[in-house]
């Protein structure tokens, strides 16, 4: 009996593992699938004029130079707006709230933040700069995407400025060095590789995301320069663009849809690489 | 043969030079303190005298730590933690609130057990705190850099690399770095919370040669767990139990002819 | 001449200068970290705010109504509600087991070789953005769900009399059931990641113990690491039914778009981002965008509680490891 006892054991083994390994070929089918796909349908359709046209009319050649510039623009405004405050908020946590009630529910708030829908921060800029102001403008988007970035920074900043050794905050403030000195000096120096990871891993984050930009900067056919008007962006055009009938439309999306992803997942890689550089030298 | 008298053989130790009985220069006065509601030390009165290495010993918890950070008031950066009493440098209080940091820090430098180099150059290490403290120009700041550096014996090793990240260096040269880095601000006292327990032997001897040549110029308060390593630098010892001082004198006589049985029973071994 | 020797005057007044900066640092970064703290209070307040007309308007009712219709100014949140939450049950129903056999399989099954280098990967899937799986959902995955799929779940799954209901339905490609395995594909990296990362903060003492008095590591994973880490992988899936919840542009793409309630999962539908992105930009009427930005709430509500929950549980796990 007890023989028979433990051949199921062992069966039920085997069957559980191989279905594992099944579970992991699963995810990765996917993975490969959807990168084949981007590649594929984006590399026929990728040409110089993408970087040197704008976006055109239905079924006549063009590209996507006003698109990416505008992303260009609108992300980097966004990390520019995010940043300082969230490399302040996580440096807030980690160095005078960390443990305290305060800190803690400033964390809770910002993990919230860090994974509500992107949708309903587009609608909270909407509310408070597009419904204002009367018009979409790429300013509004560029808030919008700064709110999606700030939690990721603030999260980032946070961890790496909680693992810098106290010892080193006590070597520093014993040399008679003031606490802000030595915050920004000495341990945000210690924690920079981090706090830079954070940074690309939220502009990484922020290029890919729609939503927002449908309810703040929305899109705009022609070239434009100006904050307070509606800027054309990748996201947006690709919306526009794959939804559309038209097969020149349609390939532009997917031209536009393998540029944003390698630019993802480009940014990841660094972020990672980094992180990992440095945890190296550090040992 | 008793056993006071085997480990007193077995331990090279210090014969006090008698001369002019040495100044008090950090002194605790009925120093009391507390972590939250926990009473860490009680009724500490210590004297260290100047220009002297004091050892203060003691099995794990006996407060030694605690006692040595009061001295440059590390503590502060913990809310729970709180002083009574008084602590006087050369005569003034130094746990009095008006005492400013700045002239207390700069006066009783620190190293800390584990060696903490600044991401920076060993330059700008050893250069750091001079910088907040004084505006002194280039040429001056090479000449204090290389002072502090010989001081801490490591200006031989790292004259040529002055310029590349402290991270390089080994534990060792780390430590002496820090070293360095404390000296550089030209304290009174140097506060050593056993700065060569995470290190090697070798090391370690280093350090101790250094501290011997340190005490011409500074004073100097080590906390150590190694009894053997009071025994060689030291010139006066301060056995604490439990966050008493139990006994304090001249590190011969302690490790010879202690008076107190609870001193004699952890020199032996018989506890700790 | 160092700070031991300047006149005392000076020390002083560098020292009190010190403080001083060392206030207004501190000031500086209690305003962000409160910023933080006041900007998710400010979010749900301005959507609610926005939708103050249509909730005077319609009362609790909008949230139980089905109507939508932009002709006669009636609009209700229920068939939207109906669609985020079923889209989001198929969802969890095929991203947990699949997360838990890829958290097993990297903790415990894979050559350790090939952990790095796998786990990386499923989190790239993770980086992919939202609208490249719409893309691909809808001109890559549809298609062939359509052809080869659908009708056969049709004919084979939706002839079973009782939960046949649910497989029915015109095997268009698009729908409920796509959107779901959609959603599904982008919530498992999440999952899986934090289910592993949990797996390994099982003491190795305890798995050892179980293994010497002979168990299989499916009994030692099933006994021992999953009731250990019980309430932090209860917490992960929140989080991915959290990211479910709310996901946009990839529901949008391969949803239907259709504004009906239907038992068949292989009809189209609609969920509350898809119908916020669709129909915001066309929307003139204030109390339709009203409408919209009120079921822009409910959204942020469901999906507060949901993540609220889940980061409740893992911090359970993580104090019980002494964090």
């Amino acid at each position: 009996m007890s023989a028979s006892l433990y051949t199921w054991r062992k069966v039920k083994n085997v069957v559980a593992l191989t279905l594992s390994i099944a579970a992991a070929i699963f995810g990765l089918m996917w993975l490969v699938w959807i990168l084949w796909t981007t590649i594929t349908k984006g590399l026929g359709s990728l040409n110089l004029d993408l970087f040197t046209m704008m976006t055109p009319p239905p079924n006549e050649p063009g590209g996507l130079l006003n698109a990416i510039f505008g992303s260009v623009v609108i992300s980097l405004l966004a990390i520019v707006l995010g940043t300082p405050i969230g490399i302040a908020a996580g440096t807030y946590l980690a160095e005078y709230a960390n443990k305290h009630w305060l800190g803690e529910t400033i964390r809770f708030v910002n993990d919230i933040l860090l994974s509500a829908p992107s949708i309903v921060l587009g609608l909270f800029i909407y509310t408070v700069m597009v419904a204002q102001m009367g018009h979409w403008s790429a300013l509004a988007g560029a808030v919008a995407l700064a709110f999606i970035a700030l939690p990721v920074i603030v999260r980032t900043t946070d961890e790496m400025l909680r693992l810098v050794p106290q010892q080193m905050r006590e070597a520093a403030l014993s040399l008679g060095v003031p606490q802000w000195k030595v915050t920004t000096q000495v341990l945000l120096r210690s924690a920079l590789p981090g706090v830079v990871t954070g940074v690309l891993l939220a502009l990484a984050r922020i290029s890919g995301e729609t939503a927002p930009l449908l309810f703040t900067a929305f899109n705009n056919q022609f070239w434009s320069t100006d904050l307070m008007q509606p800027m054309a962006n990748l996201p947006m055009v690709i919306y526009q663009y794959a939804m559309s009938p038209y097969d020149s439309w349609n390939s532009l999306a997917w031209a536009g849809a393998f540029l944003v992803t390698a630019l993802v997942l480009l940014l990841s890689l660094l972020a990672r690489t980094i992180l990992l550089r440095n945890k190296v030298t550090h040992e | 043969m008793n056993d006071v008298a085997r480990i007193t053989v077995a331990t090279p130790h210090r014969e006090l030079d008698t001369g002019t009985p040495a100044r008090v220069k950090l002194a605790a006065k009925n120093l009391d303190f507390y972590y939250g509601g926990f009473h860490a030390l009680k009724g500490i009165n210590l004297e260290i005298p100047e220009k002297k290495v004091t050892a203060l010993i003691g099995p794990s918890g006996c407060g030694k730590s605690t006692l040595l950070r009061i001295f440059n008031r590390i503590y502060s950066l913990y809310p729970k933690l709180e002083a009574k009493g008084e602590v006087l440098l050369d005569g003034q209080n130094i746990l009095d609130p008006k005492f400013p940091m700045n002239r207390l820090r700069s006066k009783v430098g620190m190293v800390f057990q584990k060696p903490v180099p600044f991401p920076m150059t060993i330059y700008e290490n050893v250069a750091y705190g001079i910088r907040h403290h004084e505006r002194i120009g280039k040429a001056d700041m090479d000449v204090r850099v290389e002072q502090a550096l010989r001081q801490a014996a490591l200006w031989e090793e790292a004259k040529d690399k002055l310029k590349q990240s402290a991270l390089g260096l080994s534990g060792g040269q780390q430590q002496r770095l820090c070293i360095a880095r404390a000296v550089a601000l030209r304290p009174d006292v140097i506060l050593l919370d056993e700065p060569t327990s995470a290190l090697d032997p070798i090391s370690t001897s280093k350090i101790e040669q250094l501290i011997e040549e340190l005490k011409q110029d500074y004073t100097i308060a080590i906390v150590t767990h190694n009894m053997q390593q009071a025994a060689r630098v030291s010139d006066y010892t301060a056995f604490m139990y439990l966050g008493e001082l139990i006994e304090h004198d001249a590190t011969a006589t302690i490790f010879s002819k202690p008076s107190k049985q609870q001193t004699e029973d952890y020199i032996t071994g018989r506890f700790g | 001449m160092n700070t031991a020797t300047l006149p005392a005057s000076l020390v002083d007044l560098r020292t009190a200068r010190d403080a001083r900066a060392d206030r207004l640092f501190r000031w500086t970064l209690t305003a962000a970290g409160l910023f933080v703290l006041v900007s998710l209070i400010a979010a749900a307040l301005s959507m609610l705010w926005g939708g103050r007309e249509a909730l005077q308007t319609f009362g609790l009712g909008f949230f139980f109504s089905t109507e939508w219709n932009v002709g006669t100014r009636e609009f209700g949140a229920l068939v939207p509600i109906y669609g985020t939450l079923v889209s989001a049950t198929i969802a969890m129903v095929i991203a947990v087991p699949v997360s838990f056999g890829i958290a097993l399989f990297l903790t415990e099954v894979a050559p350790t070789w090939m952990r790095g280098p796998v786990g990386m990967a499923i989190e790239l899937l993770a980086g992919i953005p939202s609208i490249i799986y719409g893309m691909w959902g809808l001109f890559v995955l549809a298609p062939q769900l359509s052809e080869y799929v659908y009708p056969w779940i049709d004919e084979n799954l939706g002839q079973i009399p009782g939960i046949g209901v649910l497989f029915s339905g015109p095997p268009l490609g698009i729908g409920m059931m796509t959107a779901g395995l959609v959603l599904a594909i982008m919530v498992i990296p999440f999952v899986s990641s934090v289910m592993r990362e949990v797996f390994l903060t099982v003491p190795g003492r305890l798995k050892e113990s179980a293994y010497a008095l002979g168990s299989t590591r499916w009994e030692v994973m099933w006994d021992i690491v999953l009731p250990y880490t019980r309430s932090a992988v209860i917490g992960g899936v929140f989080l991915g039914l959290g990211r479910a919840l709310g996901e946009t542009m990839a529901v949008t793409f391969v949803i239907g778009n259709a504004y009906a309630i239907s038992a068949a999962l292989l009809e189209p539908g609609t969920s509350i981002a898809a119908t916020i992105a669709n129909e915001f930009a066309e929307a003139t009427d204030p109390l339709h965008r009203g409408s919209l930005l009120l079921l822009g709430f409910t959204l942020f509500l469901l999906t507060f509680i949901v993540l609220a929950a889940a980061r409740l549980m893992l911090r359970q796990l993580a104090k019980r490891e002494g964090n």
